[in-house]
């Protein structure tokens, strides 16, 4: 049976379509999974009631891999076969990995494959395929504990991924069985996760120090959009050196050698971590280990010990700091918050420091472990749609309006400009002729009231529209816009369910400028547009009263009206037609307007008399734009 | 007779209206939908209309529209964990029929 959370008003779900949505931290040390339940965001624990999952997978011969915890243990055991930090082989060529001089303990595989395998007992896998084992955990983890499957998932990625980076990890989530709404930058996601996208614009800096890298990021908020302006790091700098500093400390107090074995050294690290750990709280922390000719160590190590030894570690992480400010040409007053991210930054020394750099207190309100992967469940929720508009979070926009021609040349927008993406919008439209058959759907972008001032799209047409009378199908024309500025527009016949569609990038091939001059040709001419746009549609609309009145009277002219009557018709329709060449929208409009009033007798008496011969249609196919409704 | 909540479902009520940040109860309701015709809706209330029933319970407010009172009307809120999965559970006595998930019945 099951469990119900608590929705937004209004947002409560059908059955059975509740959808379910999860943010991955897939991270080179860790990687945790949050989702948004009963309001607010929360990251889910296994089933011991651990966060963290631990970025490992050990592969066996003849039985399914383990990730995790579980994997980790055989780290130091058996190396080879338990792979760790594969995030950072992630999208990279065998030539990158062996020209970067990084030491890998793994045995990768000859050949000339340009994307590197390495060689288990369990077979041989990319960094793809190792990936995926993380994050088919994740699945796993979050489908028990939302009790369904996963309809989507945002993943973070280091704001200093690539192309290939990016596609390798949304190929792992699809090898994974997820369906990636969005990749979203780590930094981004951290600040999602503090809602400073609902505050106020300018620079923040996002400081995160995880157990094996270094990143700091520049960020540059405005209108609700994040835009990295810089980024900086050390992928060789985390809170594992933080440990190997206390280790050696302990060694030298315990007076043990170098040539320590592995054992012991992993016993030093756990008890350094502990330490670590400890600090962030306490003022000293009693020490105890085991040493390998028997007997044991104790001692003690306050805090302003270890953060002498630590010191030097932490300031090494102030250069890429200065980097991104001077990258990014901003002084370190300008920015208006710093974002802690990273287990690491709890140590009040990095707090301070960190702070003393920047001029102001670090945000440290969210679990700066969890923060990353909280910010990716918030935006993940907002993908998944189960959000009331208004908090609607704008990450993108569309720079430009998007619709499509009707009669007359005239633009029909469906999305507005500086909507957020993704966006979907849907509009109907309706024949203009009597038995037309087929629909021409003209797309384009841009402000102006008129097609030739705008940019065309794409265009395709819909065939197969049972034939009717003007004004009877019903055409529901959709436009939509995903997460990466696609656009699909699709076009359906209601009654009979025919379907055409077409997919362009509508950003493709539009420098900044020329949308911005897109827009200020759309102010010069706003109230010209207005005016050619009342026009034209005065205009068409006279065609279609002549028009479907000519057909009427062609029809029905002889039986229904005697020749007074029918004169009278005619004058008015003569009248229409030379306003109609005029350029005077009211007069137009009158003549419309006169022209009814004669015929609506006809009209009434054709009704009456139940002639339904213009229902039969006609057999020929004519192509014309779409009528508005 | 009326609405009632279990003493843990009134609790994770107010942290989640806590953790939210706004809402002065909860809303409960029905409306048709779904494989057995009615469906639940829980969702934070942030007003209250003018023919809402209001039941106070633990310190929390359910309201409650007149006419999903009909098939509400009895009904115990109860909070669940099932393995990692946790939420709301309805023991609706005025149910005849539901369907496997729990997600919609019929009275």
């Amino acid at each position: 049976m099951t469990l119900l959370q608590i929705s937004e008003p209004g947002r409560s779900p059908e059955p059975h379509q509740r959808r379910l949505a999860a943010g991955i931290d897939l991270g080179t040390t860790n990687s945790l999974v949050a989702t948004v339940r009963s309001g607010g965001p929360v990251t889910l624990p296994d089933s011991a009631g651990h966060h963290l999952l631990p970025s490992v997978v050990h592969y066996r011969k003849g039985a399914p891999p383990l990730v995790g915890e579980e994997a980790r243990r055989h780290l130091a055991t058996d190396p080879q076969n338990t792979i760790s930090s594969i995030k950072r082989m992630m999208g990279k060529g065998s030539a990158d990995i062996t020209g970067s001089g990084q030491r890998l303990p793994y045995r990768l595989v000859e050949g000339d494959s340009a994307v590197p395998r390495l060689h288990t007992a369990g077979g041989e896998f990319s960094a793809v395929e190792i990936s995926a084992e993380i994050l088919r955990a994740l699945r796993r983890r979050a489908e028990q504990s939302l009790g369904g499957e996963l309809y989507g998932v945002v993943i973070t990625v280091p704001a200093y991924f690539d192309d290939a980076q990016r596609q390798a990890t949304r190929d792992a989530a699809r090898l994974a069985g997820l369906n990636v709404l969005r990749l979203l930058n780590e930094p981004t996601a951290a600040a999602v996760a503090y809602g400073l996208e609902q505050g106020a614009e300018g620079i923040y800096v996002v400081y995160d120090l995880g157990g094996g890298t270094f990143d700091v990021s520049l960020l540059r908020l405005s209108r609700g959009v994040f835009e990295v302006l810089a980024t900086a790091g050390d992928t060789a700098l985390g809170g594992d050196d933080m440990d190997l500093l206390v280790a050696r400390w302990i060694m030298r107090q315990a007076g043990i050698g170098d040539d320590a074995g592995h054992h012991q050294l992993r016993r030093l690290l756990a008890a350094a971590r502990g330490a670590k750990e400890g600090l962030t709280t306490a003022g000293s922390v009693s020490l105890e280990v085991e040493l390998e000719g028997g007997g044991r160590w104790r001692g003690q190590l306050s805090r302003s010990r270890f953060e002498q030894l630590v010191e030097p570690l932490i300031k090494k992480t102030l250069a890429p700091c200065r980097r991104v400010l001077r990258d990014a040409s901003v002084a370190a007053d300008q920015v208006r918050e710093v974002i802690l991210v990273g287990g690491s930054t709890r140590a009040p020394l990095v707090q301070r420091l960190v702070g003393e750099f920047f001029g102001k207190e670090p945000l440290d309100g969210v679990d700066p472990d969890r923060v990353v992967a909280i910010g990716a469940a918030i935006q993940a929720d907002i993908l998944a749609g189960n959000k009331p508009d208004q908090e609607m979070l704008l990450l993108d926009v569309t720079p430009l309006s998007l619709g499509l021609e009707t009669m007359g040349g005239l633009v029909e927008k469906v999305i507005p400009r500086n909507t957020p993406i993704p966006v979907s919008r849907a509009q109907e439209f309706t024949t203009y002729r009597d038995g037309q058959t087929a629909m021409a759907i003209h797309v384009l972008q841009g402000e102006r009231e008129l097609v030739s001032d705008c940019r065309s799209l794409g265009r395709f047409e819909l065939r197969g529209i049972p034939p009717m009378v003007a004004g009877a199908a019903r055409i529901r024309v959709t436009f939509q816009v995903d997460a990466d500025g696609l656009l699909s527009v699709s076009a359906r016949e209601e009654t009979k369910g025919v379907e055409a569609s077409i997919q362009v990038k509508p950003s493709y091939g539009l420098t900044d400028s020329e949308i911005e001059q897109m827009l200020k040709d759309s102010l010069a001419h706003a109230s010209e547009d207005v005016a050619a746009r009342t026009l034209r549609e005065q205009q068409v609309e006279a065609d279609r009263v002549l028009e479907a009145l000519k057909t009427a009277l062609d029809e029905d002219g002889e039986s229904l009206l005697d020749s007074g009557e029918r004169t009278a018709i005619e004058e008015a329709m003569e009248e229409l037609r030379g306003a109609r060449e005029g350029s005077d929208a009211r007069e137009i409009k009158r003549a419309i307007k006169r022209l009814e009033q004669r015929s609506q007798a006809f009209a009434a008496r054709r009704m009456d008399a139940g002639i339904k011969r213009a229902l039969q249609g006609h057999a020929l196919e004519e192509v014309a734009g779409p009528a508005g409704r | 007779m009326g609405i009632s909540l279990t003493p843990a479902a009134a609790e994770h009520v107010r942290k989640f209206i806590a953790k939210r940040g706004k809402g002065i109860g909860l809303r409960l309701g029905v409306r048709t939908s779904g494989c057995s015709g009615m469906a639940y809706v829980l969702e934070f209330a942030d007003q209250i209309e003018s023919d809402d029933q209001v039941f106070e319970q633990h310190g929390v407010k359910v309201v409650v529209d007149p006419k999903s009172l009909l098939y509400l009307d009895g009904t115990e809120v109860d909070y669940a964990r099932e393995g990692l999965n946790e939420g709301f559970r309805f023991n609706n006595p005025n149910v005849a029929n539901q369907c496997g998930c729990g997600e919609s019945f019929s009275v």
